[in-house]
């Protein structure tokens, strides 16, 4: 598809709108509508630039799409949200051109809605159980509800109306949060509105944890995200950063020296994956998490500022087929690599990532190389990657869980030369809490124990998020962070 | 209850290298030795610097930081003045395994002075007969030999040019004493890779269990980036949550070195540039 102008997407929706009478509309009618697309900037521009890739929607755009919800009694939408957020509630706003109240809709559930609109991969949530989307044969012909909650979140940004949450009248009672990531700031907003005093916990010197050291900025602006933890800041939530709770205070003391009377663990991903293959330690190769948190959190892409440094490629293999290899292809070739693949043993159906993120990552050049798995890091004679040697798979009989099963081929190793490796196939735990703290239950691999109340094996503490779930997404660390913070309130009542 | 990291007293002990004492009252509580901190000079653009922390007061509530000018970054930290804040996270790393072994010898090379004196004060609480062998490539390198000298049983100095103690690299004298009867029962080495390499074959062949601290490239230090990933006996080791001790002989050194280079010629630029911005300001200082 050729790339189109937000002004087309503007007067196409704006002509459409007004042969439409909104309270007329048969279902029928409303099927009919057509899906609103998300206006980008140009492949061949964004390829080079770290601006965010996914301008927005109009606000012409958006009512149309509204009125492709059809308000189902049943809201099928609701139930595959992982916050509950009221959709064809804040929907039917939208339609009405109420954006602000649209925006309060939301925000009873999700205090983070420019993010979740962003980053949710909502064609596997909301979306994908949406009426719409069934009568018309595809999960792509939904009502676009991410599109539409980011819309909403935006305007209400872009127009200053963004409202403090109220914090309850002060309850005496101290709550400490560890780690400023999405489990974490979450649990702190639900927190501090029972009236607690909250403080959060940061290793790094930024909050937002994966939202600012592993999302790139054209995925999710930073100042977005900064401003999201400023919201947290008017409420009264305190930050203490650069404090690794672990090493410079032990958990248990925060409770029985610190006068804390609960904590929430929200630690996030720790050590990162690698493949497990020959040659992984050579110069060149690097997990997933060091590139991004160099580009994104050390902002290593401006060049002659920051201290910092990146590597700098030419031909770059990106292992993994989830959003976190997406991001790393995407920011590689922004960084200025001349050609970054994506090698995945399964096929394009199977991959974990979001779908759009695929299709950005397609049409902005990087190549995919299916069914395959390299099986050996080659390196030259000072110790850097030179390549990789490549297994080729097809797909065989389906497996267990009914997905074909890629068989190796035998004899199909190949080389393929590269500069860089970035491994992106995911996180073990992180020990530091755990080692730390002898009684607190983790399974082997080292993920928090928690019952259905995120509550841990021990009093008072709960943890949610990537620590107990292993990677997942920001949303499902926020579902977890909401819950822990409703057990929490629940025991300091 | 925002914990602001200020820079209390700075001296600089050499042309490249200075020590910093700064305010973080509850890492001075925490460290241990053998232990690191990592700082930034500040939040925008900084680049997250692993340190080891040569001293800490719980009372005043002050770690000390002693640290060379080797590129960019560590430059841009040398401007700091006291009264400036930094960021500062730690204690990082686990603390040195310290008990009653004996005899224990501990060997610094140049910079690597500084961490170790902590260990040897440790060791020296424990209760073992400490030798400490100093060595720099040039007396003006020597550092800590005050602190050494107050708290060791012995201190043997070498530089490569002999302008302090033997001329002599730090395994000359480590050899001799491996070869004592009855030899030491443990080995601590830390300073620059090469060194630490050159002490784990010295003792290799004695079969003295011999501990280095590694120094690799990091960013967060938490356990999450892997940059300063490490094969120790044929396992991939992450030196911030593993480390940053382990047993020399086992660390791969040849592969640590290459991947301490991975940046060597971008840093080597951004060196040479700071280092003219570090004597322009110093002039403009003697200046006014």
């Amino acid at each position: 598809m050729s790339h189109m102008e937000t002004s087309f997407y503007q007067q196409a929706a704006q002509a459409e709108l007004e042969k439409i009478h909104s309270a007329a509309l048969t279902p029928r009618a409303r099927m009919a509508i057509t899906v609103q697309d998300m206006p980008c900037q140009d492949p061949e521009v964004r390829r080079h630039n770290m601006q965010e890739v996914a301008i927005g929607y109009t606000r012409e755009q958006a009512m149309l799409e509204a009125e492709r919800c059809l308000q189902c009694k049943n809201a099928p939408c609701v139930a595959g949200c992982p916050v509950k957020i009221d959709i064809p509630g804040f929907i039917r706003k939208v339609k009405e051109g109420d954006f602000t109240g649209a925006g309060q809709v939301i925000k009873q559930t999700n205090l983070l809605p420019s993010i979740c609109g962003r980053v949710c991969p909502q064609e596997k949530q909301c979306q994908l159980p949406c009426t719409v989307g069934k009568a018309l044969g595809g999960v792509d012909k939904a009502v676009q509800i991410g599109r539409l909650e980011r819309f909403v979140a935006d305007y209400e940004r872009e127009h200053g109306l963004q409202t403090v949450p109220h914090a309850g009248p002060s309850s005496g009672k101290r709550v400490a949060i560890v780690g400023a990531g999405p489990a974490g700031l979450t649990c702190a907003v639900d927190v501090r509105r029972e009236g607690h005093d909250v403080a959060v916990f940061e290793a790094f010197h930024k909050a937002g944890g994966v939202m600012v050291y592993g999302i790139p900025e054209f995925r999710l602006p930073k100042a977005l995200v900064a401003s999201e933890a400023g919201l947290l800041e008017s409420m009264g939530v305190q930050f203490e950063m650069n404090f690794l709770v672990g090493r410079t205070r032990k958990l248990s003391s925060l409770l029985k020296e610190d006068g804390f009377d609960a904590v929430f663990i929200g630690t996030g991903a720790g050590l990162p994956k690698f493949m497990d293959i020959p040659g992984e330690n050579l110069v060149g190769v690097f997990s997933a998490n060091e590139y991004l948190t160099r580009a994104n959190l050390m902002k290593a892409y401006e060049i002659g500022k920051a201290g910092t440094p990146i590597y700098p490629s030419r031909r770059v293999a990106v292992l993994g087929g989830g959003n976190v290899a997406m991001d790393s292809a995407r920011m590689a070739m922004r960084l200025g690599a001349e050609e970054v693949r994506v090698l995945y043993r399964r096929t394009r159906e199977e991959m974990p990532a979001r779908a759009e993120e695929v299709g950005h990552a397609m049409e902005e050049g990087i190549i995919f190389d299916f069914l395959a798995s390299p099986t050996k890091v080659v390196g030259d004679d000072k110790g850097k990657v030179a390549g990789l040697e490549v297994l080729s798979y097809q797909l065989g009989e389906p497996d267990e869980s009914g997905r074909r099963k890629p068989v190796p081929i035998r004899g199909s190793e190949h080389f393929v030369p590269f500069d860089t490796v970035i491994v992106a196939i995911g996180n073990e735990s992180n020990p530091l809490i755990s080692r730390t703290t002898p009684d607190l239950h983790v399974d082997r691999h080292g993920h928090i124990i928690v019952d259905e109340k995120q509550k841990t094996s021990l009093d008072r503490v709960y943890a949610g998020g990537d620590i107990v779930l292993g990677a997942a997404t920001v949303i499902l660390a926020m579902g977890e962070g909401r819950r822990a913070a409703a057990a929490i309130n629940e025991v300091l009542q | 209850m925002k914990t602001e990291h200020r820079i209390v007293s700075k001296r600089q002990l050499s042309e490249e290298v200075y020590r910093i004492e700064v305010l973080a009252p509850l890492v001075a509580r925490e460290r241990k030795a053998g232990q690191f901190v990592v700082v930034m000079y500040d939040e925008e653009y900084s680049e997250r610097i692993p340190l080891t922390i040569a001293d800490a007061d719980p009372e005043k509530g002050t770690v000390t930081l002693i640290f060379q000018t080797v590129g960019a970054s560590t430059h841009k930290l040398a401007l700091k003045e006291p009264g400036d804040s930094i960021v500062l996270l730690g204690p990082l790393g686990n603390p040195t395994h310290i008990e009653k072994f004996g005899w224990a010898v501990c060997v610094g090379g140049g910079i690597g002075l500084a961490p170790l004196h902590p260990i040897v004060k440790a060791l020296k609480e424990a209760g073992n007969r400490v030798t400490v062998i100093s060595g720099a490539r040039t007396a003006e390198l020597l550092i800590m030999q005050d602190e050494m000298n107050a708290v060791a049983d012995e201190n043997i100095v070498v530089t490569d040019d002999g302008t302090a103690g033997r001329k002599a690299l730090v395994t000359v004298p480590l050899a001799e004493l491996c070869a004592a009867s009855p030899p030491p029962d443990i080995v601590v080495a830390i300073g620059p890779p090469i060194m630490m390499k050159f002490c784990a074959e010295t003792t290799r062949p004695f079969g003295i269990k011999t501990l280095a601290s590694l120094n690799t490239i990091m960013i967060d230090g938490t356990g999450m980036c892997g940059g300063c990933r490490v094969s120790v006996g044929g396992a991939t080791k992450f030196v911030c949550v593993d480390g940053p001790e382990f047993d020399a002989h086992q660390v791969d050194w040849g592969q640590m070195m290459s991947r301490l280079g991975a940046y060597k010629d971008i840093e080597k630029e951004a060196h040479e540039k700071c280092h003219l911005e570090m004597s322009i300001k110093q002039l403009e200082k003697e200046r006014s």
